[in-house]
């Protein structure tokens, strides 16, 4: 047990710590807050802590939990919202009120709640690390299977069926010691930690918007990495959400990161009512949402992004296609620079610190198509999409720098787009995909045969029509051939007709790629 | 039993060293006696534990420095952080901007004591902003809808009337169809006696001064003050709005003050700073400002935030308004172009934006065609400058008859909608008619945004 010494903001530093190991939890005075130990120099250690400081002072105790930060994970993780240490903050609503007070501990998952566990194997079977033993119906939309948990290998001895709380056993198996080991619904893992899998794909299926420019233009692939970095009122927020609404992925898991409250609330009012495209189930019975906003500590923050990749990591685990969506990874980043300055570091770029680009890219190599754990070779998909809000929108700064170094899609959103009030605000001209190669034989198998040689004209007539209005600038359009007013004539039903897609209208919003092509192909031969 | 601390050991800017203290807590408030040179008697200055670092504190001065003198001024701890004295009689009275009564009244007698740093709300239990609040002012109403409990400031420069704008909005401002108390809460944040003046003196005129709280500091107060002064006027706003039941508008000029009073603390810290100098965790210290305005499940009140900035060289990327941009729901932006050309107030719609307008406007909240206009309007406008510019290299000459209606459109569009004068108070269906009538200026199948059955219901034609 140690004694604080010194706080500053977020960060305590606490003596006596010799029995804490590096990235362990800790209960910090006795309001018990929770911080995670992040540098230890002989016994003293540096503690970010969670949740509001004021009030603490030395000599105080910190206990450390002896294990790193970790999630829960286990049926009843859909449709809940968390805050950055996986809180959950209806429940907190519930018990506290309106505010988020210090301090306070309610478990992430109903431990009351009984789940119909369905078993999927017989007794006597070997399992290994992965395997699914059996299944829950969470949500109209999701089976939650449940696995083997890393580490217990050898044969199922008994297989329950009924109804059973999360940490009720529901099966045994003995392992190769002779030992039982009892398995129940709850697994726990630390955030810090990418979840194992047996082998990495590379991508090959797009994931399905709906949103014409992204789809037609700048494909993603499941288990692909965007980024959306744009200024302020560049429209990031309803392009991360329309991209939650409307993509045809399994699991949403939508990471509101030091961003607006009100934001969240959108989600939590809009998502219960809009209906999935495929089933017509309510969207939030896909959806996971993790809400740090900006007024929440800011230590919690950092943390966030870690929590919402372990849960997706979880449910691609279960051979699930998986997405998420950080926002704003920006905000991620100002946290660890506030940490890295209170902890006296040198600073790199701008002050951030020098291993933000290795962060950064630890990060979204989490995302992936792999092949998971289990003897059945299931694939599962974890598709990232962060947002970046680059001050003042230049992109030469080093968060947004860091994160092209990484990412496969670059959507970059244009304030001169916005104030026009062309949605989506994403620029043609300098946003990419590197993903286009790879898909294109998907798109002209699946939708048409003429998928790429359209997306190629499309680019054309648009890059034609940014030389020639250079020109017309200058000499005005009459000075311009029959054929070059064409393409403009064509460029600008393209922008207005295809491109410009309005989130808000209940058709608009959301359009199939059969349509976008016919669409597409209408407006070119217009 | 209180300790009273003469082991102050540095004073430098807005911070002091005390050392060999015992039992601090970070964030506590204390107070410093000061004994005054002058003969009287003492006075007492009001300082908060910025760091603890075993025996020593490094505290933070909230008020002016002078005469602080390390060998005879003595600190002692409170042990608990700032707080605001509130009760229903704050309404119609005027603080210092560290919240103590200025205009000569009494004390307030508190009914509760609150602690000006706020607590964050859970996001599970705000309510999502949809309650139109129409501000009489077509730019804003029209095409930048203000909502209960959106916060949207003004982007403005040195010399620009923004003023003029929060004033005429504070004047105003009303919910159709609704009777529920109003208040407005005024944050004066290092202005000039004048600019305070003509607040007081508009409210007053407008019969506004019993429902409204103001809390002033004017360029001549201690900086350091600044940094309290928009959280004392937050916490009297989250009293009326969550403990009263009111309906609050919170003005807050000018923010810039507030950044480098703020810049000037990390600055003695020596920080590591961030960009102009101004300290990393400025977007969360300015979020943790903003965030306070909003609405919550089951609770009638609400709080609206103006809060106005100048930006420096009228840059928006500036740290300053470029961090607040982030944060907050939308900007009204103030154009010295428009204000050049006398248009009141000088609105410039394009880069300004109401993230919330949205779910507050339409039918049942505005009228039906409002979302459609306002796109056309958006479009037809940008199109117009557009055409303007190219009117300026190639002459009118070049220009289509098409683009010469949208020119003709920009020009009337900015002297009909946008100026309106700071003392006329337009209803939502007067500023759609307006809109309606400039669009007649253009061909009917350049009416791409708006509903064709809109077009039929609302474009009257006189003939």
């Amino acid at each position: 047990m140690g004694k604080i010494i010194k706080v500053s903001g977020p960060l305590v530093i606490a003596d006596e710590m010799s029995n804490a190991n590096m990235f362990d939890m800790c209960l910090v005075s006795g309001h018990k807050l929770i911080g995670e130990i992040i540098e230890m120099r002989g016994d003293k250690a540096s503690i970010q802590v969670y949740e509001e400081t004021a009030g603490l002072g030395p000599g105080e105790e910190v206990v450390t939990t002896g294990a790193p930060l970790s999630v829960e994970l286990a049926p009843g993780l859909i449709s809940r919202m968390y805050d950055g240490i996986q809180r959950p903050l209806e429940d907190m609503r519930e018990e506290f009120g309106s505010t988020i007070t210090r301090g306070i501990t309610l478990p992430a998952l109903d431990r009351e709640k009984k789940w119909d566990f369905k078993p999927l194997m017989e007794k006597g079977a070997q399992v290994s690390a992965g395997d699914i033993i059996g299944e829950v119906d969470e949500t109209a939309l999701v089976k939650h299977k449940i696995m083997i948990p890393v580490g217990v290998e050898g044969r199922l001895v008994e297989v329950k069926r009924g109804k059973f709380t999360i940490e009720e056993t529901v099966a045994v198996v003995e392992l190769k010691s002779g030992e039982r080991a009892n398995i129940c619904m709850l697994q726990k893992w630390p955030v810090r930690v990418g979840r194992p899998y047996k082998k990495k794909l590379p991508p090959e299926v797009p994931l399905i918007t709906g949103q014409r420019i992204i789809d037609m233009l700048f494909p993603i692939a499941k288990g692909g990495v965007a980024a959306v970095p744009g200024p302020f009122g560049s429209g990031k927020t309803v392009v991360q959400h329309q991209l939650a609404k409307w993509a045809d992925t399994d699991i949403v898991v939508y990471i509101g990161c030091g961003e607006r409250g009100n934001e969240m609330t959108d989600v939590l009012m809009e998502f219960p009512r809009l209906r999935d495209p495929k089933t017509g189930e309510s969207l939030m019975q896909r959806t996971v949402l993790i809400a740090n906003t900006s007024d929440m500590p800011v230590a919690a923050r950092e943390a966030s992004i870690y929590t919402g990749i372990t849960i997706a990591e979880y449910f691609r685990d279960m051979g699930y296609s998986v997405a998420i969506m950080a926002d704003s990874t920006s905000r991620w980043a100002e946290a660890l620079r506030e940490m890295s300055g209170r902890l006296e570091e040198m600073p790199g770029e701008e002050g951030y610190p020098a291993y933000l680009g290795s962060r950064l890219a630890q990060f979204y190599e989490r995302a992936g198509r792999v092949i998971a754990l289990g003897s059945d070779g299931r694939e599962g998909a974890l598709t990232a999409i962060g947002a970046v809000s680059p001050p003042g929108g230049d992109i030469s700064e080093p968060v947004t720098q860091a994160t092209l170094r990484i990412v496969k899609v670059f959507w970059g959103l244009d304030s001169g787009l916005a104030y026009r009030r062309h949605f989506p605000a994403i620029n043609w001209l300098n946003s990419y995909s590197l993903y286009v190669d790879r898909l294109e034989r998907w798109f002209s198998t699946n939708v048409a045969s003429d998928w790429e040689s359209l997306r190629t004209r499309t680019m054309e007539v648009l890059q034609k029509e940014s030389e020639l209005e250079e020109i017309v600038k200058l000499v005005g359009v009459d000075a311009l051939s029959d054929a070059d007013k064409k393409i403009l004539k064509t460029a600008k039903a393209v922008r207005e007709d295809f491109l410009h897609q309005n989130a808000f209208d209940e058709v608009d919003t959301y359009t199939s790629l059969d349509e976008q092509h016919a669409k597409l192909t209408a407006v070119l031969n217009g | 039993m209180i300790k009273q601390y003469k082991t102050i050991t540095e004073v430098a800017g807005p911070l002091m060293i005390v050392e060999g203290v015992e039992n601090i807590k970070y964030g506590e408030l204390g107070e410093i006696s000061v004994s005054n040179t002058t003969g009287h008697s003492d006075e007492t200055r009001l300082c908060r534990v910025l760091e603890v670092d075993e025996n020593k504190a490094v505290v933070q001065l909230f008020q002016s420095a002078a005469g602080i003198n390390p060998e005879e001024s003595s600190v002692r701890f409170l042990g608990k952080g700032i707080e605001l004295p509130l009760s229903k009689d704050i309404l119609g009275r005027v603080f210092d901007g560290m919240g103590r009564p200025s205009d000569g009244g009494g004390e307030i007698l508190a009914e509760k004591r609150m602690d000006v740093n706020g607590v964050p709300i859970n996001p599970a239990a705000r309510d999502y902003p949809s309650e139109f609040i129409q501000t009489g002012i077509s730019a804003i109403d029209g095409l930048n809808t203000l909502v209960r409990g959106q916060k949207l400031p003004i982007f403005s420069g040195s010399g620009l009337p923004h003023a003029n704008l929060a004033a005429q909005i504070a004047r105003q401002s009303k919910v159709l169809n609704d009777e529920e108390s109003f208040a407005v809460v005024f944050a004066a944040i290092g202005i000039t006696f004048e600019e305070a003046d003509f607040f007081v003196r508009s409210f007053t005129e407008a019969g506004a001064l019993e429902r409204s709280v103001m809390f002033i500091n004017l360029a001549n107060d201690p900086a350091i003050e600044r940094i309290s002064t928009p959280r004392m006027a937050l916490t009297a706003a989250e009293y009326l709005a969550f403990e009263r039941d009111m309906q609050v508008l919170v003005i807050m000029t000018d923010l810039t003050n507030y950044a480098e009073a703020l810049r000037e603390v990390s600055a003695a810290r020596k920080e590591v700073p961030g960009r102009r100098g101004y300290p990393g965790y400025l977007y969360t210290d300015l979020a943790t400002l903003y965030e306070r305005a909003g609405k919550k499940r089951g609770e009638k009140g609400s709080i609206t935030l103006i809060p106005i900035l100048s930006m420096p060289e009228d840059d928006k990327t500036h740290p300053i308004p470029d961090l607040t941009g982030y944060i907050t729901e939308g900007q009204i932006i103030l154009s010295r172009e428009l204000f050049r050309k006398n248009i009141t107030p000088p609105i410039d719609v394009l880069p300004s934006l109401s993230r919330l307008k949205d779910k507050g406007i339409g039918e049942g909240k505005t009228r039906e065609d409002h979302a459609g206009t306002m796109n056309q309007l958006f479009s037809a406008y940008a199109q117009g400058k557009e055409a303007k510019e190219l009117m300026v290299i190639l002459g009118e000459a070049a220009l289509s008859e098409t683009d010469r209606k949208f020119a003709e459109f920009s020009d009337e569009f900015e002297k009909s909608y946008v100026s309106q004068g700071y003392n006329s108070n337009r209803t939502i269906e007067e500023t759609l008619d307006i809109g309606w009538e400039l669009l007649k200026i253009l061909p009917k199948e350049e009416l791409k945004r708006i509903k064709p059955e809109h077009i039929e219901k609302y474009m009257r034609e006189e003939d």
